[in-house]
């Protein structure tokens, strides 16, 4: 017995304008009569467009999984299902892409006749953590659905009390800017953790991102509570004739005004003979020149990341932004993959032991204090951590000399290498 | 009928590889160069010297399989058969041969998809998911979304902004969407509103004690049966009490209203990572369309479009400039509400003699 389509005159007013409309796209499927998925779509504008006349939200959660699974599925039950009973269930899927979110059109082809069969043909590329979302299948649908998209080599992601699903920029793909193997990186440290996102039982979510340069193009340092951003330890590369292009076309004012006042710690100067000069040691290889210049300059060669833990958004605390906790690892050799591999592992671990009930990474950081988290890690104190040192003198210090004898140790290692 | 289970595969994260468009596998890592030759596209040149150009379009994220069918044909017509998502939902098409760009970025436009979103442009606002499927939202993402995309459309399609601009929507105070140049977030401004017929059956009572950021929450009796009660005079309607326990209801559609945010900043180029901060509140949740938000929105954009210099981000052309110019440009007024005095709140305040005249 075929459900009405709904009178929808506040959503309808989304079809306006410019901009492609998820109301013309839900309508489509809403309308396709002989698709399974009509009639939950039909309801499911309809709730909807309750939610727009009251401003309010009637979706519950519950308990829904797939089989093997702790996670990965979002249950959604209507509060509302007396009037919307179609969409009583409207479950997601959540599906991590293929890294760095590249796909074939078969693979795309492939994803939309699963979801025609088994949920409501509506997708989402991407969710805020980087999940392709399968919206809206009911209750029984979702095994199915998710058998069909595991055969094609595709695995939930994460959701509650878990590692969640990662996020890497385009990188090695397609950016001269990148810094490490991304998608490497984050297959190498999402995939030996696996365990932790399908059946969480960890204090509270634990997120990693991969980002080849500064730039952080997928936010993981505020948005991760492990950031690997990329960076290089050597010199960065200058093309000096295209340089002076830039400079024939710019203009030495825009480039000055552009490329070395920009330049947040004095790095670079305009030479009278129209070359730059880069000071190294004081660059921070924050990638603003390289970002403006893109044919004259780019990273150095001794490439690598720099490692930021902690980031995450207002609840409970505060906003917190990721600090470094490694200033630089190499990502050279799969040797160096596993070792990052295996320091994500690490610092997992060390939360699930350590953090309490719904206590994210940097809050833990923030209660026990950074030392407390590198010792426990078995990572050495550098001044790259620290904006400045502490301008508190509530410490105890009874055991400077011998710290004062591990920074020598570590010093005359470093210079013997 | 000994009919065993299927039992899931735990790939993880599957390898780009297969999916990517093969000059980007063959490059992949070895790429010298880059220059945008109009918005929305890149240009890459590689060091073996193969070029790709990447037309980028905006969708609608949401996406019926329609859709994505009419992606993946375009995509088959025009760019060798594949695709890849940025993180703000944009679709990027890849083609090896220039000639193609320009009947690519035709196919787009015509069938509705805005070619741009790169460089110094207004991206695709990054968004979460609102009244269409979440469990906790004050109100929608993805209409939001549209609405503001329909009226930033023009600075989306051009890169005429001084540097790139990224805005992000949440539809309650957890802030799902993130930092950004602007944040459109809710803003409740009423305590929760207790079903206490409830709360003993759906809410572990301590757990919901120990997420409240200010300690306002505490057992209670009420009518005989165990709940909880709202101390309302510290109580600062943040709403993280209503996940855990659904009967202490903090989304009204009066009293929820929306804020806006500027100078988030997620990248480490030129200046550090930086938290928006607040600038403007009590908005209405005025769906379909929320004008009065488009209002303010633009006003900033306006104000920041005319006044910063070039590669400032939001956050530094007001760091240069100062707040009181930023009041003064934008009109907004600055009230008691936007002197911070949460934990570390001190440290926002001017302790020097420097003072904007």
């Amino acid at each position: 017995m075929a459900n009405k389509m709904p009178d929808t005159p506040l959503l309808d007013q989304l079809e306006d304008g410019p901009w492609p409309s998820f109301v013309t796209g839900l309508k489509r499927l809403a309308q396709d009569e002989d698709k399974q998925y009509a009639p939950m779509v039909k309801s499911l504008l309809g709730q909807l467009e309750h939610s727009y006349e009251t401003r309010k939200g009637y979706w519950k959660g519950g308990t829904v999984g797939v089989r093997g699974y702790g996670a990965g599925i979002i249950p959604r039950f209507s509060e509302v299902a007396g009037k919307y009973p179609e969409s009583k269930e409207f479950h997601t899927l959540r599906v991590m892409p293929p890294a760095g979110m590249h796909y074939s059109t078969k693979l795309l082809r492939d994803m939309c006749d699963i979801w025609e069969r088994n949920g409501s043909g509506l997708i989402a590329f991407h969710g805020q953590s980087g999940d392709i979302m399968f919206q809206a299948a009911n209750t029984e649908q979702l095994q199915a659905a998710f058998d069909e998209l595991n055969d094609l080599g595709f695995d939930l992601g994460g959701a509650g009390a878990g590692l969640r699903t990662s996020m890497s920029c385009v990188g090695s793909a397609r950016c001269e800017q990148s810094c490490y193997d991304e998608s490497k990186a984050m297959r190498e440290v999402i995939n030996s953790m696996l365990d932790d996102m399908h059946r969480p039982s960890l204090p509270y979510k634990f997120k990693a991102k991969f980002s080849g340069c500064a730039n952080d193009c997928v936010n993981a340092s505020h948005r991760s509570d492990f950031a690997v951003l990329g960076t290089w330890a050597d010199d960065m590369k200058v093309d000096q004739e295209r340089f002076k292009d830039y400079v024939a076309t710019m203009g030495r004012k825009e480039i000055i005004n552009q490329v070395i006042n920009m330049c947040p710690t004095r790095a670079l100067e305009l030479n009278d003979d129209d070359t730059l000069g880069v000071d190294n040691n004081s660059c921070v290889r924050c990638m603003h020149c390289i970002n403006v210049l893109t044919k004259a300059l780019s990273p150095g060669d001794v490439k690598g990341c720099t490692i930021l833990v902690g980031g995450k958004r207002t609840l409970k605390i505060g906003d917190l932004m990721g600090s470094v906790v490694v200033p630089f690892m190499r990502l050279e050799t799969d040797e160096d993959y596993e070792k990052l591999a295996d320091l994500a592992q690490r610092v997992l671990d060390f939360f699930a032991e350590n953090a309490l009930e719904h206590e994210r990474t940097g809050e833990m950081i923030e209660r026990i204090g950074l030392v407390s988290f590198l010792e426990g890690l078995g990572l050495d104190v550098d001044p790259n951590m620290v904006k400045h040192p502490r301008t508190s003198s509530y410490v105890r210090t009874d055991d400077w000399d011998q710290e004062v004898e591990k920074w020598n140790k570590r010093k005359q290692a470093a210079a013997a290498e | 009928m000994s009919d065993k289970p299927r039992m899931p595969i735990e790939s993880g994260v599957p390898d780009p590889a297969p999916y990517m468009h093969p000059l980007m596998v063959s490059n992949y890592g070895n790429w010298a160069w880059h220059d945008r030759p109009r918005p929305g596209v890149l240009h890459h040149v590689a060091k073996s010297g193969d070029e790709i150009w990447t037309v980028k379009a905006g969708t609608q994220r949401q996406m019926d399989i329609y859709t994505i069918r009419k992606l993946a044909d375009i995509a088959d017509e025009f760019a060798d058969g594949h695709v890849r998502f940025t993180a703000r939902s944009n679709i990027e098409f890849m083609v090896s041969d220039e000639a193609r760009v320009a009947p690519l970025i035709d196919k787009l436009t015509g069938e509705g998809f805005p070619v741009g979103g790169t460089g110094n442009s207004i991206s695709m606002i990054s968004h979460t998911q609102g009244w269409l499927h979440c469990d906790i939202p004050g109100t929608d993402a993805s209409g939001v979304v549209k609405a503001l995309m329909d009226v930033l459309y023009d600075d989306f399609v051009r890169e005429e902004m001084p540097n790139r601009v990224k805005i992000t929507t949440s539809c309650c105070q957890i802030n799902c969407g993130g930092q950004g140049d602007i944040a459109i977030n809710i803003q409740h401004t009423k305590p929760p509103v207790i079903n206490h017929d409830l709360v003993s059956n759906m809410c572990e009572r301590p757990a919901v004690i120990a997420r409240c950021p200010v300690a306002a929450i505490r057992p209670a009796l009420v009518n005989g049966k165990p709940s909880l009660e709202v101390d309302e005079r510290k109580c600062v309607c943040c709403g993280a009490c209503y996940p855990p326990c659904p009967p202490m209801q903090i989304n009204d559609p009066e009293n929820s209203k929306l804020a806006i945010w500027v100078g988030g900043k997620h990248s480490s180029t030129r200046s550090s990572p930086a938290f928006h901060k607040l600038v403007y509140a009590g908005l209405p949740n005025n769906a379909p369309r929320w004008p009065e938000v488009a209002e303010v929105v633009t006003r900033i954009l306006r104000a920041y479009k005319e006044n910063a210099k070039a590669w400032e981000r939001m956050n530094e052309w007001i760091e240069r400039i100062g707040w009181p110019k930023f009041f003064e440009l934008t009109g907004l007024p600055f009230t008691k509400h936007h002197i911070d005095d949460w934990r570390g709140g001190r440290y926002t305040l001017n302790t020097s003699s420097h003072v904007h005249f």
